[in-house]
C-alpha cells in the first residue's frame, strides 16, 4: 500500500520512450488520407501498411456480428489510443499523433483477448531510436503477467469476499491473505493508476486529513482488522467485501493499459523491494493478521519476474550487476524458504512470531538485493538504441 | 570512564614516525603549521572567524591542511588516523557483520572502502558524485557533504573476534587472531544488549562537521550491502578526552574535566608504550596497529543531578571547577592517590592502582533522545586504544567495576573490541591487506 503518489511507471520518461502521443476519437466524417480499418468478426483489414507519421486517421467500420474495440499499440503493446464499443454496422473515427516508427493496429472482436493484428509503420518525419527489440519483448511480456496476475487473482478475491459476505469469520481469514497475493506482485502497476490503491490497499494511517475512518476507509485492511482485531462481521463489512470486488474488478479492466517502459519495469522492481522494506519487514503492512510475509514474498516473486524479463539486455549491458542480482534474489528467496511452511506453499510464519534478530536478518538480505537492483534500470537503458 | 591515566615519559618528545597528522602528497603537516597546542586552541576561533580552510571539491586530488576545523587530516600513514589524531567534536561509529562468506567478496569490499574512505577524507564524494551521472541510476554518492569541509574526517577500521570465529576458515584467517584480542570478561554491574555490542567489523568516523561523519558511515554501509551490514552504530556529539593536553580538557556529561591526563597524539614515547602494536607484540600482520574497546555507558543523568557538590567531588577525586585532585591547586598537578577516597573513580582508574595499565581515550558524549520514562538516554560512549587490551582496559576496568563509587550513577549497557590494524600506506594500499595476503 502506498499514499498517493507518482510511481516510476508514471514518473520516468526515458529516451527509449518513444515521444508522446495523443489520441482522441471522433465521429465526423474521415479525410481521404485515411486508413481505412475494416473490422470483422476473424478479420481486421487494413488499407495501408505505411502512412506518413504526424496525424493519423483511422476510420473504422464494423462489419462483423460483435461489438469490437481497436487500438493502436507500440510495439510493446502499450496504447497509444483505442476506441471502445463499436457496433456492429457502425462505423467510428480515431486519431492520434505519432512519431516515426513500428506501430500495430489490433481490432478486438467481443473486446477480449488480445486481438487480431497489423503491423503498420509511421514514415519519414524525425527518425526515432528504435528499442532494442527484446525490450519491447519484455514489456509485452510483462503487461501480459500484470493481466494473468489479475487475472487469476479475481477468483481468489472472491473465495474471501464470499466468505465475507456469509459472515464466516474463519473462512474470510483463511482467503485474506491468498487473494492479495496477485495484487502485491504486480503493486507499482495497479499503483500508477493512482485511484484504485487508496480504495484497496490503504492503511489506517494511510488515510488523508479529514477522511473519516469509519466512512473512508475501505479496502483489504479494513476487512483484516474486523476479521483480526474486532473479530466480528456486519453489514459494513459485508457492504465492503463487494466493493473491494468491485474495486478489483477496476484494476482487472485497466491493468494491461498501464504506461509501461524497460526502466519502469526495473524501477517497479527496486519498488518492490522499497514496499518491503519499509512496510513489510517493519510488520505494519498487516499488523492484525500478521501475513506479511506472504506479501513479501508475493513483491519479491514481482520484482524477480520483472528482473528475469529485462535480464538478457542487462546482462549483456552489466554482467557483474546480472551476476549479483541472481545471487541476491536466490539468497532472500532461501532466507524466505526458512519461513515458509513448505516448497512453493503461500503459508508463512506469522510475523508476530518472527524475532527482532531474524526481521533484522531479512531486512539485511533486502537491502543486499535492493542496493543492486537500483541499478538495474541504467544497465537496461545504458545501450538499448 | 577512566578518568586519569598517567603515562611515564611526559617529556614532550616527538619522534617523527609516531603522528598520525602526516604530511602526504608534499602538504604541510597541520602541525607544522599551527603546532597540536595551536590546533586545539585555535578552534573556535577559526570557525568564528571563517579562516581560510580547504572546501570540499571534486575535482584534484591535493589535500591543503589548513588547521582548522574544516581541513583534511591524510588518509595514509604508518597508523590509521583517528586515534592519535586530535580528537574532533563528533562521531558516528559504526559495527558490522559480514554478509558473505566469499573471501574475494569480501578483500573487494575491502578494496572498495579503502579507496572510498581516502576520498571521503579528503572532502571528495564518492565514486562519479552525486550528481551529473546517468539520470536513471542512483548517484553513487549520496551527497549530504557536498559543499562543506573535509572537517578532519578520519575513518578507521577494526576487526571483530567474530570475524576470526565465524570466518577464519572462509576468509583464510585461521589461526591469525591476535592474542591481544581476547573477549572481555564479564565485569560486575554489566546489564550489556547484544544489540549494541559486538561486531565483525567497526568503522569510527570522527569529524569536526556531524554531517560529515554521518555521511561517511552512510556511504561505506551503502557500498557494502550484501556484503556486511550494520549491527550497531552509535553517534557522539561531544568529545570527552583530547590528545591534545596542551588544550582546555573537555567536560563529560557529569560536568567533570575528563581526560586530563591522557595520552598526548604527539607523545611518541607513550604511543609506542601503551598504544601502537609493537614487533616483538606479533602479530605482523598487528604491527603498527592498536586494540580499541568501545563500551556505551548509560549515565543516570537525573540522579546525578541532585547528588551534592560535595559527593560528586568525592565520587571523581578531583574538584568540579578547576578538575584539580584532591588536595591540589591546579588541574594538572600530580594527583595524590591516598588523599582520595578508596572508592574515587580517579584513584582507580589511575595507572599506579592498575600495574601501570595506561589506556589512550577517545570517548564521546551521547544522547540518543529520551527513554520510556522521560529519562534522557544519555552517557558516554567510551572508546580506548591500548597496545594489549589484558594489560589496558581488562585491569583498568577490573578495578573500576568492583569498587568505583561512580557505578551507583552509571551502567555499561554495550560492548565491543576490535583489532585495528595499522594504517594504509598509499594509494596501492588497502584496509587489512597485511591480514588477507600475510604480507607486511
Amino acid at each position: 500500500m502506498r499514499r498517493a503518489r507518482l510511481t516510476a511507471l508514471t514518473a520516468v520518461t526515458t529516451a527509449a520512450a518513444l515521444a508522446a502521443v495523443t489520441g482522441c476519437t471522433e465521429k465526423s466524417k474521415a479525410g481521404d488520407d485515411a486508413v481505412k480499418v475494416t473490422a470483422s468478426d476473424k478479420k481486421c483489414e487494413v488499407s495501408k501498411k505505411e502512412f506518413p507519421a504526424g496525424h493519423v486517421e483511422l476510420a473504422v467500420e464494423n462489419k462483423g456480428s460483435k461489438v469490437t474495440e481497436v487500438y493502436i499499440l507500440f510495439p510493446d503493446d502499450r496504447i497509444v489510443t483505442e476506441r471502445e464499443n463499436i457496433g456492429p454496422g457502425t462505423k467510428q473515427n480515431l486519431t492520434a499523433e505519432v512519431k516515426a516508427g513500428a506501430y500495430r493496429i489490433a481490432c478486438v472482436p467481443g473486446m477480449k483477448g488480445k486481438g487480431i493484428r497489423q503491423d503498420v509503420r509511421a514514415t519519414g518525419g524525425g527518425k526515432v531510436a528504435e528499442r532494442d527489440p527484446r525490450l519491447d519483448k519484455a514489456v509485452a511480456e510483462y503487461r501480459a503477467y500484470t493481466q494473468a496476475q489479475a487475472d487469476e487473482t479475481m477468483p481468489k478475491v472472491k473465495v474471501f469476499t464470499d466468505a465475507v459476505r456469509k459472515g464466516d469469520l474463519a473462512a474470510a481469514k483463511k482467503a485474506y491473505a491468498p487473494s492479495r497475493i496477485g495484487w502485491e506482485r504486480t503493486e507499482p502497476v495497479a499503483e500508477s493508476f493512482g485511484d484504485i490503491d487508496p480504495k484497496v490497499d490503504v492503511r489506517a494511517d494511510g488515510l488523508e486529513e479529514g477522511q473519516d475512518l469509519a466512512k473512508d476507509w475501505t479496502g483489504w485492511h479494513r476487512l483484516e482488522r474486523a476479521l483480526w482485531k474486532d473479530k466480528k462481521i456486519g453489514q459494513r463489512e459485508k457492504d465492503l467485501a463487494t466493493r473491494l470486488d468491485k474495486d478489483l474488478t477496476d484494476w482487472q479492466k485497466r491493468v494491461g493499459k498501464a504506461e509501461i517502459t524497460p526502466s519502469s519495469m526495473a524501477n517497479g522492481a527496486k519498488e518492490l523491494l522499497d514496499e518491503v522494506a519499509t512496510g513489510k519487514v517493519t510488520g505494519e503492512e498487516e499488523r492484525y493478521s500478521h501475513t506479511d510475509l506472504v506479501d513479501f514474498k508475493a513483491n519479491v516473486e514481482g520484482a524477480e519476474k520483472a528482473y528475469a524479463l529485462l535480464r538478457p539486455v542487462a546482462a549483456e549491458n552489466d554482467p557483474a550487476l546480472a551476476k549479483e542480482l541472481d545471487k541476491q534474489f536466490a539468497a532472500l528467496d532461501k532466507l524466505l524458504d526458512t519461513h515458509r511452511a513448505g516448497p512453493d506453499s503461500y503459508t508463512f510464519t506469522s510475523y508476530e512470531k518472527v524475532g527482532k534478530a531474524d526481521r533484522k536478518e531479512l531486512h539485511d538480505g533486502v537491502n543486499a538485493l535492493a542496493e543492486p537492483l537500483s541499478k538495474l534500470a541504467a544497465a537496461v537503458v545504458k545501450k538499448s538504441k | 570512564m577512566t578518568e586519569d591515566t598517567n603515562q611515564t615519559g611526559q617529556t614532550g618528545q616527538t619522534d617523527d614516525t609516531q603522528h598520525t597528522d602526516r604530511a602526504d602528497a608534499g602538504a604541510p603537516s597541520r602541525r607544522s603549521l599551527l603546532g597540536w597546542g595551536g590546533a586545539g586552541l585555535a578552534l573556535g576561533a577559526a570557525a568564528a572567524g571563517g579562516a581560510v580552510a580547504m572546501a570540499r571539491s571534486d575535482s584534484g586530488d591535493d589535500v591543503v591542511p589548513a588547521g582548522a576545523t574544516g581541513a583534511a587530516v591524510a588518509f595514509h600513514g604508518a597508523h590509521q588516523a583517528g586515534i592519535a589524531t586530535g580528537v574532533q567534536d563528533r562521531l558516528h561509529f559504526a559495527a558490522f557483520d559480514v554478509k558473505t562468506d566469499d573471501r574475494e567478496e569480501f578483500v573487494t569490499l575491502l578494496k572498495e572502502w579503502t579507496k572510498a574512505a581516502a576520498r571521503m577524507t579528503a572532502g571528495h564524494a564518492v565514486g562519479e558524485g552525486a550528481f551529473g551521472g546517468l539520470a536513471e541510476a542512483p548517484p553513487d554518492d549520496t551527497g549530504e557533504a557536498l559543499g562543506l569541509k573535509p572537517s578532519r574526517l578520519t575513518l578507521t577500521i577494526g576487526f571483530g573476534p567474530s570475524l576470526f570465529e565465524k570466518y577464519g576458515d572462509a576468509f583464510g584467517l585461521t589461526g591469525k587472531r591476535p592474542k591481544a584480542l581476547v573477549d572481555l570478561p564479564k565485569f560486575p554491574g554489566d546489564n550489556l544488549d547484544p544489540a549494541r555490542g559486538g561486531g565483525d567489523l567497526c568503522v569510527q568516523a570522527c569529524a569536526d562537521d556531524p554531517q560529515v561523519a554521518v555521511h561517511a558511515i552512510r556511504n561505506l554501509a551503502r557500498i557494502g550491502f550484501g556484503k556486511v551490514a550494520i549491527r550497531w552504530s552509535q553517534l557522539g556529539f561531544g568529545k570527552t578526552s583530547s590528545t591534545t593536553p596542551e588544550a582546555q580538557t573537555p567536560r563529560n556529561l557529569m560536568g567533570f574535566k575528563d581526560g586530563t591526563r591522557n595520552i598526548s597524539g604527539t607523545d611518541g614515547k607513550a604511543l609506542a608504550e601503551h598504544v601502537w602494536v609493537g614487533a616483538k607484540d606479533g602479530p605482523d600482520w598487528m604491527v603498527g596497529g592498536s586494540y580499541l574497546v568501545a563500551r556505551r555507558i548509560r549515565m543516570h543523568i537525573e540522579t546525578w543531578d541532585r547528588t551534592s557538590l560535595q559527593e560528586q567531588e568525592d565520587i571523581f577525586g578531583r574538584d568540579k571547577g578547576e578538575g584539580a585532585a584532591v588536595g591540589k591547586a591546579k588541574e594538572r598537578d600530580e594527583p595524590f592517590l591516598r588523599a582520595m577516597k578508596p572508592d574515587a573513580h580517579v584513584r582507580l582508574a589511575h595507572p599506579r592502582s592498575n600495574g601501570g595499565a595506561t589506556i589512550l581515550r577517545r570517548g564521546y558524549s551521547f544522547t540518543d533522545g529520551t527513554d520510556g520514562l522521560g529519562r534522557l538516554d544519555a552517557g558516554l560512549f567510551f572508546l580506548a586504544y591500548q597496545r594489549d587490551v589484558r594489560k589496558g582496559f581488562i585491569p583498568v576496568q577490573r578495578s573500576l567495576a568492583a569498587s568505583d563509587a561512580l557505578n551507583e550513577y552509571i551502567q555499561h549497557v554495550g560492548s565491543a573490541v576490535f583489532a585495528i590494524p595499522p594504517g594504509v600506506r598509499d594509494t596501492n594500499d588497502w584496509w587489512g591487506r597485511a591480514l588477507f595476503t600475510g604480507k607486511a
